[in-house]
C-alpha cells in the first residue's frame, strides 16, 4: 500500500506534469531541429510563431463556439487546429519569400540568416499582440479532468491522490501521433526522403533532380504544423499569454541542442530530458521516501526551484563540452 | 504678431494678481507588466481627485490640475526611471502619484525623484525597504509597509486555527520582503513554515514549484505574488494536482481578476489587502461609481488619497513647488484639524486658504506615521460562494 502511495505521489507531481511539459517542448524542438537540419539556420522566430499560430487557434475557437460547435468533452481548439495551421503556414511561406529566400540565393552565412530570424521574431511578436493583445486568455473548454484527486482517492482508497487533466492526456496523445506521422513521412514517402537527402547533401540532392523550392515549402509547412500544435497544447495546458511563448524559446532550444540539432529523435529525447530534469532535480523526495520506509530528516530536495532554469543550462553546457554534436549526433554548420 | 503677443502677455500679467497656474501631476503606474490589471482603476482614482480639485477652482487661486500618465512597467526598474525622468524633465510635473511596485519605486525615487526634488507619493509600493530609504522628505506612501501586512496575515492565519503553512513568493523586493516579515511574525506566534520558496514570474511552467511545495506540505499555501503573473500559475498548479485547497493571498493577489480566474475553487481560501472601512471609503466608492469605475479595486482608494494629499499640501504651502510643499504633506494628512473625506476636497482647500488646519481622512483613512507611510488598516477577505467577501477589518 505504501509502495503504491509512493508511486502515486511520484506520478502526480513528477511524472505526469513533466511528461506533458516534455511533450510540448519536444514538439517545439522538432520544428526547430527540422528548420536547422534542412534550411540550415536556428530559427529564433519559432517561439513567436507558436504564439501567432495559437492566437489563430483561439480566434477560430471563439468563432466555432459562437456558432455553437464544440467537441463535447474535448477542447474545441482541436477542431480549430487544422485551419489555424494552414493560416500560419501561409504566413510562414510569405515570410520565407520576403526574407529568407533572399539570403538563400546569395548564400549568406548562417549567422546572417539567424539575425534575420531575430528580426522576423520581433515582427511576429508585435503582430501577435496586435491580433490578440497582451492579456492572459484561457481558451480550454470541455471536461477539465480525466481523473481528479478526490475521485482517484475514492476509486483506489489510497491516501495520495492523482489527477490527470484532459489537456495533459491530449498533449501526450497528439504528441505521440504527430511524432509517429513525422517519422513515417520522413522515412517512407518520396517527399520525406527528398527532404532528408537535401539535408544530408544539398548539391548531391540538386544533382539528382530534387526540387529545392518544394523541399523548402514542405519543411516550413511541417515545422509550422508542429509549432502550432505545440503552442496550442501548451496554451490549453496552462493559459495563453503572448509573452510566455518568448520565454519558452529557451528550453526549446536547449532541448534541440542537447538532443543534437538537426536530429528529430534527439529533439524528442532532449525535450523530455529537459522537462524531467527540471522537475525531478527540484522535487523534494521526502514524501516518496517516507512511503518507502525511510525517515529523512530534510526535504531531500537537490536544488531550490529557483535553479530550475539553471538546470537546462548546466545540461546544455555539459553536453556541449563532452559531446558537442548532442546526444544523438546532430550536425553543425 | 509680435506686438499682439506682448500685449497679451502684459494683459495676462496685470489681470491675475496671484496667477492661476496650470499644474501638472504625473501618474507613474505599471500600465503594462505584471500588475497591468490593477493600474487602470488606480489611475482613474487619482484623476478623479484632480478633476474634483480643478472643478472646485479653489486650489491656489483657481489653478487647474491635469494628469500625465506614464507607464513604469512595474517590473523593469530602467523603464520606470525613464518614465519618471520624462515626467520630471520634459512634462515638468509638480508632483507624482507613484510608483506602483517596490523595486521600480526605489529605483525611480533614488535616481530621479530625490535628485530633482520631486515629491512622489506611492499608492501601492509596500516593501519595508522604503521605510528607511534616504528620501530627503520627498517620498510618502498611502499604503502601509509589508512588515505590517506580514503581522496581520500571521494574525489572520493563527485566528483561523492553522498551524503550518508553505509560502511561495514572487522573486523580487515586494515578494521577498513580505514573505520574510510574515515568516518571522508567524514563527513568533508558534506557527511553523514548511517551506519558504520563490517563484519567478513569466515562466513557462510551474510544475516544479508546485511539486516542491506539495512535498513540503502544510495546511495552507501562502501566495505572495501577482495575480497577472506567477501567483496565478502556482495556484492553478496546486489546485489541479490537489496539492493545496486552502490559499492565503496577499495584496498583489486580492483582486477581482483572481475571482474571475478561479471562482468557486477558492471556497476555503482567504487573504488580506490594505483598505479601510468607514464613511470615507463609502463616499469614495460612490464617487468612483459615478465616474464609471470600481472604487473597491485594490489600491484605487490609496491612489485617490495620494493625489489629494499632493494638492492639499500645495494649498497649505501656498505653492506648487515640490521643494516647498513637501513639508506640508504630513500636516494635512494628520490631526489636528477638521476631518476631510473624499468629495470634500473643496472644503479642505477653503479651510487651508483661510489658514486653518485639516486632517485628511480620505478614502483609505490616511494616517501617516514614521517616515511618511500609512499606519495600515487591512481588510480580511474570503471567497465563499465564488465571490470576494470582506469579512473583517484589522
Amino acid at each position: 500500500m505504501d509502495l503504491l502511495n509512493a508511486l502515486v505521489t511520484f506520478l502526480n507531481f513528477v511524472f505526469i506534469p513533466a511528461s506533458a511539459y516534455g511533450a510540448q517542448l519536444a514538439l517545439g524542438a522538432l520544428g526547430v531541429t527540422l528548420i536547422y537540419g534542412i534550411l540550415r539556420f536556428s530559427n529564433f522566430a519559432h517561439g513567436d510563431t507558436m504564439a501567432f499560430g495559437t492566437a489563430m487557434v483561439i480566434l477560430l475557437t471563439w468563432g466555432l463556439q459562437a456558432l455553437g460547435i464544440t467537441l463535447g468533452p474535448l477542447p474545441t481548439a482541436l477542431l480549430a487546429l487544422p485551419p489555424a495551421i494552414a493560416l500560419t503556414a501561409a504566413l510562414a511561406l510569405l515570410t520565407d519569400r520576403w526574407v529568407y529566400r533572399h539570403y538563400r540565393r546569395i548564400k549568406a552565412a548562417p549567422i546572417v540568416v539567424v539575425m534575420a530570424s531575430v528580426g522576423v521574431m520581433f515582427v511576429m511578436n508585435g503582430l501577435t499582440r496586435i491580433v490578440i493583445g497582451v492579456g492572459e486568455i484561457n481558451f480550454a473548454d470541455g471536461a477539465r479532468f480525466v481523473v481528479t484527486v478526490p475521485q482517484f482517492r475514492e476509486m483506489t482508497g489510497l491516501t495520495e491522490g492523482l489527477s490527470l487533466r484532459t489537456t495533459q492526456a491530449i498533449t501526450l496523445v497528439i504528441a505521440a501521433l504527430s511524432v509517429w506521422a513525422l517519422f513515417v513521412f520522413l522515412n517512407r514517402t518520396r517527399a520525406g526522403k527528398a527532404m532528408r537527402a537535401y539535408a544530408d547533401n544539398e548539391d548531391l540532392a540538386l544533382l539528382s533532380g530534387i526540387d529545392p523550392d518544394r523541399v523548402v515549402r514542405l519543411t516550413w509547412i511541417i515545422a509550422i504544423a508542429l509549432a502550432v500544435m505545440a503552442g496550442t497544447l501548451y496554451g490549453l495546458d496552462k493559459t495563453f499569454k503572448a509573452f510566455n511563448y518568448f520565454q519558452i524559446l529557451l528550453p526549446i532550444f536547449a532541448a534541440a541542442i542537447v538532443g543534437g540539432l538537426g536530429n528529430p529523435v534527439g529533439a524528442i529525447a532532449g525535450g523530455f530530458l529537459i522537462a524531467f530534469s527540471e522537475v525531478a532535480l527540484t522535487y523534494p523526495w521526502k514524501k516518496v521516501a517516507e512511503y518507502l520506509g525511510f525517515e529523512p530528516s530534510g526535504l531531500l530536495q537537490m536544488l531550490g526551484t529557483e535553479y530550475k532554469l539553471a538546470i537546462s543550462f548546466v545540461i546544455l553546457i555539459v553536453v556541449l563540452l563532452v559531446r558537442p554534436t548532442g546526444l544523438f549526433r546532430g550536425k553543425a554548420y | 504678431m509680435n506686438r499682439f503677443l506682448i500685449a497679451t502677455a502684459v494683459l495676462a500679467l496685470t489681470a491675475g494678481g496671484a496667477l492661476a497656474e496650470e499644474i501638472k501631476l504625473g501618474i507613474s503606474l505599471g500600465f503594462t507588466g505584471p500588475l497591468e490589471s490593477m493600474a487602470p482603476p488606480m489611475a482613474n482614482a487619482a484623476e478623479l481627485a484632480m478633476k474634483e480639485v480643478t472643478d472646485s477652482g479653489k486650489l491656489l487661486d483657481g489653478s487647474t490640475v491635469t494628469a500625465v500618465r506614464a507607464d513604469n512597467t512595474c517590473a523593469d526598474a530602467a523603464a520606470s526611471v525613464a518614465a519618471v525622468e520624462r515626467l520630471v524633465t520634459s512634462e515638468r510635473v509638480n508632483g507624482i502619484v507613484g510608483g506602483m511596485c517596490s523595486g521600480e519605486t526605489i529605483a525611480s525615487l533614488e535616481r530621479v525623484g530625490v535628485p530633482n526634488g520631486m515629491v512622489m507619493i506611492a499608492p501601492s509600493a509596500t516593501s519595508p525597504a522604503l521605510s528607511t530609504i534616504e528620501d530627503k522628505g520627498f517620498f510618502f506612501r498611502t499604503s502601509p509597509s509589508d512588515a505590517r501586512q506580514g503581522e496581520v496575515m500571521a494574525d489572520i492565519i493563527t485566528d483561523r486555527g492553522l498551524k503550518s503553512v508553505a509560502v511561495s513568493y514572487t522573486n523580487n523586493d515586494y515578494g521577498k520582503g513580505l514573505a520574510d516579515s510574515f515568516v518571522s511574525a508567524f514563527e513568533a506566534k508558534g506557527g511553523s513554515i514548511t517551506m519558504n520558496a520563490a517563484h519567478d514570474d513569466g515562466k513557462a511552467d510551474y510544475s516544479a514549484e508546485v511539486a516542491a511545495l506539495a512535498a513540503a506540505g502544510g495546511e495552507a499555501l501562502v501566495v505572495a505574488g501577482y495575480v497577472d503573473q506567477g501567483g496565478s500559475g502556482i495556484v492553478r498548479g496546486a489546485l489541479d494536482s490537489g496539492a493545496f485547497d486552502t490559499f492565503v493571498f496577499t495584496d498583489g493577489m486580492v483582486t477581482q481578476a483572481l475571482v474571475d480566474k478561479f471562482g468557486t475553487e477558492l471556497e476555503h481560501s482567504f487573504g488580506q489587502n490594505p483598505s479601510a472601512e468607514g464613511e470615507g471609503r463609502d463616499a469614495f466608492i460612490a464617487l468612483a461609481r459615478e465616474a464609471g469605475f470600481e472604487g473597491s479595486d485594490a489600491f484605487a482608494a490609496e491612489s485617490y488619497d495620494a493625489a489629494a494629499l499632493i494638492m492639499l499640501a500645495m494649498q497649505a504651502a501656498g505653492s506648487s513647488d515640490p521643494r516647498v510643499y513637501k513639508d506640508k504633506v504630513m500636516d494635512v494628512a494628520n490631526a489636528p484639524g477638521e476631518m476631510i473625506n473624499p468629495g470634500e476636497l473643496a472644503r479642505g482647500l477653503e479651510l487651508l486658504a483661510a489658514g486653518q488646519d485639516i486632517d485628511y481622512v480620505g478614502a483609505s483613512a490616511v494616517e501617516l506615521v514614521g517616515g511618511g507611510e500609512s499606519a495600515g488598516t487591512y481588510r480580511e477577505v474570503d471567497y465563499k460562494g465564488g465571490v470576494l467577501n470582506v469579512v473583517a477589518t484589522r
